[in-house]
């Protein structure tokens, strides 16, 4: 789950780094009530969960009261990059001397933690890394063992940090390492991080990426989870328990497991459709979550067809089959149904579907021919609705 | 032969009185594994259709000799599990439980590493590992494998390996050992850790690899294919069409630009040598060719 920048940053605080005072403000009058509030100059800031907000003229310098009102009145309702800004963080403004760089993540490839410091801060870090590799100070850390002040004051001095930003900077990678493992992020940057003319070292931005198996020991993350940026089937989908990722083609895809849900879009993608949704269901596949997944399929108008693909392991073919024609009773679909049972049991599962075969609901012996009868069928159905 | 496990590991089962620790244990015995034993400290004493219950692994390991764990625990208890288990003297422990934090995995796969270095982990997340006819440690459904091989598969995808169980079977080819390694951020064995053991092992006479998209595990497995690999490889990369920055499901199929892409890991593994195929009933295809060739 990735947090918004006022929200990574009261994350940030609650492991004692530093970063400006501020607020939030979902319309114009909130915005300046949070700027009388802090002193001016503040700083405006569309809260979007995408880069580049600075280009888009998302971030905004407000001297006054009437220019809070001016650029808090043009953000908000803006649009960038498919975002729409429903929310701005009002903070004070910060004179800046230098701008830096600070992550913590996992380096999957090494199985360790990747502290990465650089001095070239507040830019496209990924332009860097690519640019001038040498320019990012990189340390892996055992998490058995942690950062400790060496390693943080190591990878400080090897990023070639201002000598005046040294003890603040280490500082801060110790609290931001602790911000990482024990608030079980999968990500923490901070970009800038910043060294004030007087001397001092703070969290200008914040990205926070929360690892969801880890919301078992954070109850704080409640107030997270309730503004998370997902559309509406995909948060449909999400209180049913299905795992959903709305796409924009036409065939509705079922399938258990997560890798076979992906094999299936590319499946439906080779024999020259296009996929509308990824929607795994995981193992069971019984009438209940059938007909949840049918529901959330339903609600995607540009679906013509629906590919529905089961491998039976455990769950045996005819309790696939079973739950797909129970979950037909419960839920009205529109588009044809063509239906892939394989494995275990596959054919009494497919018997029972013959049994109710019809054009709304087709059965086809393997993947391949699913996926083509499947895209065959919504081709035929998006001329007609053309037409 | 197999790799890892065969008809003399002895399994305990953490999590054997929980409801799926129950029904995946006892269909493993019935598939002939040697489950030895479950444990949880609160049911000490009883048994589960005759499965021995012990409080303690080290106490369970004591009685029964157990060589293996197989861990069904709910995620917060999986750390604690795969330590109790690693101490108790056990040198495989399997991880099948989903939604293990990433901080959890990271802390127990390196505490293995440095204390308990004769310990292989597979998973967090992941279907298990069968040597059909032999030993089913998992959710596998042995019904869909075939004993005998010749040949080993490795997988980060659970249906995705049932699926390749399957399409092998279909064609008549058995398996030597089938590893579902699972697609967690931190997996306690690698795609490499599974092809060095196959190229090791007489009976495995060709692998078939299936990855997904994210990471750079398929392109490491594509440069020890193609330094050190002398059997042939048939693989398959799901995720062709996955929109960038997605998370599907996996917590390891995801892809930020184009590092980790399907299309950079089939074109590494090609240029190693293996055999790539597009969709997974092509792989079994692809299989059977190579399979008529080893053969002939």
């Amino acid at each position: 789950m990735d947090l918004f920048e006022y929200q990574g940053k009261q994350y940030f605080a609650r492991f004692g780094i530093p970063v400006s005072p501020g607020g939030v403000a979902d319309t114009v009058d909130e915005a300046v009530a949070q700027a009388d509030r802090l002193g001016f100059p503040v700083v405006v800031k569309a809260q979007v969960q995408v880069g580049g907000r600075g280009k888009a003229g998302g971030i905004k310098l407000a001297q006054s009261a009437d220019e809070v009102r001016t650029h808090a009145s043009n953000i908000l309702g803006m649009d960038i990059r498919g975002h729409t800004v429903h929310r701005v963080w009002i903070e004070r403004a910060s004179d800046i001397a230098r701008e830096f760089y600070a992550s913590f993540t996992l380096d999957r490839g090494a199985r360790k933690h990747l502290g990465m410091v650089s001095a070239r801060g507040g830019v496209d870090i990924e332009q860097v890394a690519a640019e001038e590799p040498q320019a990012i100070a990189r340390l892996h850390i055992d998490p058995v063992d942690g950062l400790d002040e060496a390693g943080a004051r190591r990878l400080v001095e090897q990023a070639g940090l201002d000598e005046a930003a040294r003890a603040g900077a280490t500082d801060i990678l110790l609290k931001l390492y602790r911000c990482f493992v024990e608030g079980d992020a999968d990500l923490v940057e901070i970009n800038p991080l910043i060294l004030t003319p007087d001397g001092r070292v703070h969290a200008l931005d914040a990205k926070v990426s929360l690892d969801n198996n880890a919301e078992f020991r954070h109850p704080e993350w409640a107030e997270y989870k309730a503004t998370e940026e997902l559309d509406e089937r995909e948060q449909l989908a999400r209180s049913k328990g299905l795992q959903y990722i709305g796409l924009s083609g036409s065939v509705g895809i079922i399938a258990n497991g997560a890798g076979l849900a992906m094999s299936t879009l590319d499946v439906v993608n080779q024999v020259g459709g296009s996929p509308a949704n990824f929607l795994d269901i995981g193992g069971g596949a019984d009438a209940e979550v059938m007909a949840n997944a049918l529901e959330v399929i339903n609600t995607d108008h540009n679906v013509r067809s629906i590919l529905i693909n089961i491998f039976g392991g455990i769950t045996r073919g005819e309790e696939v089959a079973n739950g797909i024609v129970q979950a037909l009773g419960r839920v009205q679909i529109t588009s044809p149904i063509v239906v892939r049972i394989d494995g275990t049991n596959a054919e009494q599962g497919r018997a029972i579907l013959a049994e109710h075969a019809s054009e709304q609901l087709l059965s086809q012996p393997t993947m391949l021919d699913a996926a083509r009868k499947a895209v065959e069928l919504a081709k035929a159905a998006g001329v007609e609705a053309r037409a | 032969m197999s790799i890892f496990v065969d008809e003399t590991t002895k399994v305990i089962y953490q999590g054997l009185t929980g409801s799926a620790g129950r029904f995946y244990g006892l269909r493993n015995r019935e598939y002939g594994t040697q489950v030895v034993a479950g444990t949880n400290p609160r049911r000490a004493g009883t048994d589960v259709e005759g499965i021995p219950v012990y409080g303690t692994m080290r106490e369970a390991v004591a009685a029964t000799g157990a060589n293996a764990s197989c861990i069904f625990v709910p995620a917060p208890g999986v750390e604690s599990a795969v330590m109790e288990a690693a101490e108790s003297g056990v040198t495989f422990i399997a991880v099948i439980t989903e939604g293990v934090p990433a901080q959890d995995e990271a802390r127990f796969f390196n505490r293995l590493k440095r204390d308990f270095p004769s310990v292989r982990l597979l998973g967090p997340n992941c279907p298990g590992i069968i040597t059909p006819g032999k030993c089913n440690i998992g959710i596998t459904a042995g019904e869909i494998a075939t004993p005998g091989g010749p040949v080993g598969i490795v997988s980060r995808s659970g249906t995705l390996t049932y699926q390749a169980l399957y399409e092998l079977t279909q064609k008549g080819i058995g398996q030597t050992t089938c590893v579902g390694i699972g697609g967690d951020p931190v997996p306690g064995t690698t795609f490499i850790d599974c092809l060095e053991a196959f190229e090791a092992d007489p009976e495995t006479k060709a692998v078939i690899l299936i990855g997904e998209i994210g990471g750079a595990e398929e392109e490491k497995a594509a440069a020890y294919i193609g330094s050190s690999m002398s059997k042939p490889v048939v693989a398959y990369i799901a995720g062709v069409t996955a929109p960038p920055g997605k998370k599907m499901g996996h917590a390891g199929a995801i892809i930020s630009g184009s590092q980790g892409t399907a299309q950079a890991k089939m074109e590494a593994l090609r240029k190693a040598g293996a055999r790539v195929a597009v969709n997974p009933t092509e792989a079994g295809e692809l299989m059977a060719e190579v399979v008529a060739g080893l053969r002939g």
